[in-house]
This record gives C-alpha cells, structure tokens and sequence, in this order.
C-alpha cells in the first residue's frame, strides 16, 4: 500500500437544516483509504452512510471537515470544479443502476466520457468496449437497459463508473435491488477489480458483502463507530458456488 | 461535449416524441409557412408592376400639370402644357433623345361592323421608342409629313378586334365618325398581370387629335425617354428649367410634375413595402406564439427528465453542458418547425400560383429571414427551461421520481 492515502476526510461534518430544526447527518466523521483498498461501510438506516458517500463522490460539499481526494482539497471546490472532479477521479454505482432508458448498454458506458473533449469518439467507444468486457458483457452491448436484467444492468452502470478510469468507484447499496445470487455475482466483479489494484467503497446493509471487502467502517448516528481490518476475506466466487442451485419449479 | 453529439440527444429525444414535437412546433409551422406565402404574394404582385412598368419603357420620363391642393378640393394649375413645350424639350434638352405628348381621346373604333372600345392617343413619331413599341408592318407616321392628317397606328388586339381576316394596311377605321387610315401596325407586347392591355392602342399624330378630336392646344403629359439609366434626375431637371424658362417662372413651387420611371416604381411598391410590414408584424407575433410553445414543451421536458438529468451531472456533467443540451433541443424543436413552414409556405405559394393564377413569388430573404428567426426563437424561449435545468441539484435531481 502507498502512503499517502488516496482519499481523506477530516472531522467531515455534514448538516441538514430542515426549517427550525438542523439535522447533523454526519458530526465529524474521519478516515483515510489507500491506493488499492476494497473498504465495506456499513451501519443502520440513517446513520449518516449515503450522506457521506455522496459528499466522496463530490456531489455534495460538507459543512464542515476536510476532504483530499487524489491530493485535492475539494472542500472549497465551485460546482463545475466539482463536475469536473467527478468527470475524471470518481466512478459512482448507485443502487437503482440509473441507466438513461432506450438508450444502449455501451452508449450509456460511453456516457462519462462524452463530457470529457479530450476524448475522440473512437477512444470512447474503444474503452467502453473494454470496460463492458470487464463486467463480461461484451455481448449484450446493443441491448437497451429494459431487455437486460436487474443484475445485468447493474453490471453496465459498473461498467459505466469504470470508464473514466477513476482513482475511486464509489457504491451506494449497489446489491441492495437484487437476490443473494446476483449480488454475489457483482461482488464477484468487484473483487476482481479489487485485485486489478482499483479502490472501492462500498456501502451496505449485509453483513455478508462486507465479508468480502478487506477493512469494514460502521457509522452510526453519523460518527464512526468501528473501523476493523478484515483478515479474513472471503471469495465472492467460492460463496457464490457454495450457494444452493436456484429453485427448480415442478410442472 | 462535441455539437454532432449534443445534436444526436437532441434529435433522439425529439423523436422519442414525435406527436408531442410536432405539436408544439405547430404554431412556428404555421407562423412560417403563413409568412413565406404572404411575403411570395406580396413580392409576386411588386415583380410583376414592376415588370410592366419597366416594359412601359426604362428611361421614360412623363410631365403633367402640376395641381394645386387648396382646401382638399383640387385645382387645375392654370399653367398647361403645349406644343411649344414640345419642341423646347426637343430642341434644347441633352439628357433626353425623345419626347412626345400624350393626348388621350375615349370611344369607340369602327370598321363595318366590327368595333373596339380602344383609347386613341395622339403622339408623335418618338413615343414609340418611349414605350419599347415596334413596327411589325408598314410604317410610323412622320411628324413633319403627317402633321393633322387621318393617319394611325394599331396594336394587335385592335387588329384582332376590328380586321379578323387580318391585313388592316390601307384600310380605314372610323374613330368618332372620322376616317383614319391604317399605315402600321405594332409588333405586340402582351400584357402583365395587372392593368391593361398594351396591345389595344390606336396611335395617331397629336395635332390630328388637337384639331380634328379634341379641339385644344392643351396638352395632358408629355412623354420624354432619357438618353440612359441614370440620367433620369439631370434629364428631369433640365426640362423643368426649360419649362421654367419659357414662363420666366419665379414661384417657388415648380409649375409641372415630373415622374420618372424609378419614382412611379417606388410610389406603386411602396404600398408592397408596406404590406410586407403587416405581415413581419403578424409573423412576429405568431413566432412569439410558436415560442411560447416550445417554451412549454422545454419545460415539461425538463421535469421529466429531471432523473436523467442527475444521473448526467452525478457522472460529470457541468451545469454548461446541461444548459447546452437542452439549448440545442429547443433550437432544433424551433429550426425544425421552420423547416416544414417554410415547406408548406413554398407548397401552398405553389398551389396559390397554379389555381388562382396570382402572381407569386417565393423570396429568398424571407426564407433566410424565417429560418434566422426559427433560431433566435428556440434559443430565446429555451433559454429559461435550459438554465432551470442546469441549475439542479444532482442528488435531488437522481432522487426525483
Ligand atoms: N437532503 C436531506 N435533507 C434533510 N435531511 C437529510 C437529507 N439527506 C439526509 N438527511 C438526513 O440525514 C441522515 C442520514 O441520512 P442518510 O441518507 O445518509 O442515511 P443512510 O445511512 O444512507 O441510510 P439508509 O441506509 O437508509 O440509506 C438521516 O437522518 C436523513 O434524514
Ligand atoms: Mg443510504
């Protein structure tokens, strides 16, 4: 592992100001990751996990705290800095996929790349093949989003985060719309980035994805509650063929 | 992002709405195409006046009495017109190589039992190359050699009118009870698609009119051809000096009115100019009404597509690229609509032309005008929709449903 962190908060306050009342959805919560680290966050319903995923992923700014992202102090960042920032060093999974409808699983790979000029249209659609092999879909790339299945899409919009090459894929319950088998299966994709040395945080509700991650923050009441090292690693692909065969149905 | 590419999510978000598209480029449809007719009816009718006018004769120049305007009732000036001014002109004028008067008698000419209802205009020999008219048999009379006698010249409808078996040379028509023999007859110049026929004249020396029809020395107008285009102004001014001269004119007022070719042009398709005013005006108004239109259509567009949106800025789209986007869908929303009005215009001008036999002409400024305006439509009412796009929040924008 490098040394200086890849991604760093700092006493990372966030705080909601809902008419009379404030909300303090995160109250100061710090952390570095690594070059290279497959980081699980997890914790209740409210905690505080979205909020703070959102504000790594420089959609939202904290209140208060620091926030180094690739050796970028992003805190006083404009909105089209911001923008930028996204373009190029962040990959976001969200959990309902957001895939643009009647449009195809590689133009919405190509999607991320279309607001970055440097790249010719040959390049984009270069790495976006690439990017969809790795997810292995290259075969379902003219499909429109509503002829794949849940898990299928969902691996285009992995596919989509990864083709910018950024410095971090963030994931906000990236399983949390599917069955134990197809999870399991994404999270055979993602360790297999992980391997391949990309960074990934990873929020979830399931104990047994975070199994699969190498360190584990838990929030609670938006500050961290625990942060453990996991030494023992699962194999995403090992529990996914330990799982019971799907459900045959009698005629 | 590249303009080819911001035009393909335009174009794929119009199509996903085709009726809806269409719909709201109705009113810039109808806008356009109702401009683009009115402008080509409008231009036709100034065209085709104007190519009469211009085969009347380019560098005619025509003088009449000045009237007084005293109290709305009008005077006849006490200053008229005659031979004298005539020869004057003929005489001493540089700028002008042909002049002749205009006298005008009403009836009817008959031969036997035929008659035509042709206006007999008594000129001389110089009015033919006035008003680009030519001999096709026989001869012009002579000023000096015909001075009063009981001569004239036919057009080709007189011909048709008064000699059906033809070959009217010799024979003689009677105009008013008096004899006037046939000596030429005019090759024809057709009519335009306004005014009279050109062709149904009977032309006989004006002193013959003096004496034998009209018994005055006065004179209506006097016709002058300028030696070139572009001589007009000096040739005007020269015989009004002439004339000025031989009154020793010094009111202040000019005795004579003095038209030349370009100005009758002017006076007549300035009443175009007018017209074409009216319909800018209506076309503004149904363009403002189109684009309130594409207004509304943005702005539906715009919450609908809220979540796509988000989902654009999460993966880094600027506020910029937003706002282009939906920029170039308006822009396009409105260059389409101009397209097919200016089609429909261009079809229903064709159609007006074909079956009501209105002279039209489809102008070319309109079209660039109407498609210019298309632009500055769209990018005028899709700026608002545009910029509340832009200005989304991502993370609401992704959570919108
Ligand atoms: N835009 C907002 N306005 C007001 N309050 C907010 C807003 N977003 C989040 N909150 C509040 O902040 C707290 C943390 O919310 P957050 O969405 O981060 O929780 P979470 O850990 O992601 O929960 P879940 O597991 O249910 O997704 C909650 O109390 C929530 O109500
Ligand atoms: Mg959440």
């Amino acid at each position: 592992m490098d040394k200086a962190p890849i991604l760093s908060i700092q006493n990372l306050r966030r705080d909601f100001k809902m008419g009379e009342e404030t909300v303090h959805a995160l109250r100061g919560v710090s952390f570095d990751i690594y070059k290279g680290e497959f980081v699980t966050i997890m914790g209740a319903s409210g905690s505080g996990k979205s909020t703070m995923l959102n504000i790594l992923g420089c959609m939202d700014r904290p209140t208060a705290g620091h926030y180094i992202l690739d050796g970028e102090h992003t805190e006083k960042l404009k909105r089209d800095a911001l923008a930028r920032i996204r373009s190029q060093k962040i990959g976001f999974v969200f959990q309902s996929y957001n895939l643009l409808s009647r449009t195809t699983a590689i133009e919405n790979v190509e999607l991320p790349l279309l607001y970055n000029s440097r790249i010719s249209s040959a390049e984009r659609h270069r790495r976006a093949v690439k990017a969809l092999e790795m997810v292995g879909l290259e075969s379902r790339m003219n499909h429109l989003p509503n002829q794949l299945s849940g898990g299928q899409q969902q691996r285009v919009a992995i596919a989509r985060a990864l083709v910018n090459d950024p410095v971090i894929i963030l994931a906000d319950e990236a399983t949390g719309n599917l069955d134990t088998r197809t999870s399991y299966e994404i999270m055979m994709i993602f360790q297999e980035l992980n391997r391949q040395g990309k960074t990934i945080a990873f929020v979830t509700h399931e104990p047994d994805i975070a199994t699969f991650s190498g360190r584990t923050i838990t929030l609670r009441d938006g500050l961290v509650k625990k942060d453990v090292i996991n030494e023992n690693i699962q194999d995403a692909k090992a529990a996914f063929e330990a799982l019971p065969p799907p459900e045959e149905f009698e005629e | 992002m590249s303009p080819i590419t911001l035009i393909k999510i335009s174009l794929r978000a119009l199509l996903r709405n085709r009726m809806r598209t269409f719909l709201s480029v109705l009113g810039i449809v109808i806008g356009v195409a109702a401009v683009i007719t009115m402008v080509a009816m409008g231009e036709g009718s100034k065209k085709s006046i104007k190519e009469q006018m211009t085969a009347m004769g380019t560098n005619a120049i025509i003088i009449m009495p000045n009237r007084d305007r005293r109290g709305g009732v009008q005077t006849e000036s006490t200053e008229s017109l005659e031979e004298a001014d005539v020869i004057a002109i003929r005489e001493n004028a540089t700028y002008i190589n042909g002049v002749s008067p205009m006298m005008t008698v009403s009836g009817q000419a008959i031969v036997g039992n035929n008659n035509s209802p042709t206006t007999l205009s008594g000129v001389s020999s110089d009015y033919l190359k006035i008003r680009n008219y030519e001999i096709e048999d026989g001869v012009m009379f002579d000023d000096d050699a015909d001075r009063m006698a009981k001569v004239c010249v036919i057009g080709q409808t007189v011909i048709k009118n008064l000699f059906p078996e033809g070959n009217p040379i010799g024979k003689v028509i009677r105009y008013k009870s008096i004899p006037l023999k046939v000596i030429g007859t005019l090759k024809t110049k057709g009519s335009g698609d306004f005014g009279q026929d050109q062709d149904d004249v009977i032309f006989t020396p004006y002193q013959t009119v003096m004496k034998r029809f009209s018994a005055t020395t006065n004179i209506r107008q006097i016709y002058a051809n300028s030696i070139g285009e572009g001589y007009a102004e000096k040739a005007t001014e020269e015989i009004m000096g002439i004339l000025k001269e031989r009154r020793s004119w010094t009111k202040p007022t000019d005795p004579f009115r003095v038209f030349t070719q370009e100005e009758m042009i002017q006076m007549v398709t300035s009443t175009s100019d007018l017209l074409s005013l009216v319909l800018t005006a209506i076309a503004g108004i149904s363009l403002f009404v189109g684009g309130i239109g594409i207004m509304n259509i943005m702005y539906v567009s715009v919450t609908e597509r809220t979540k796509e949106i988000g989902l654009r800025m999460a993966i880094g789209a600027r506020g910029r690229d937003i706002l282009l986007q939906f920029l170039f869908e308006s822009v396009i929303i409105s260059l389409l609509g101009g397209a097919i009005g200016i089609a429909l215009g261009i079809a229903a001008s064709e159609i007006v032309k074909n079956f009501m036999n209105w002279p039209m002409s489809v102008s070319i400024t309109s079209v660039i005008v109407s498609f210019g305006v298309c632009f500055a439509t769209g990018v005028f009412f899709g700026w608002y929709p545009a910029r509340k796009a832009s200005r989304l929040d991502p993370i609401e924008a992704l959570r919108f449903e």
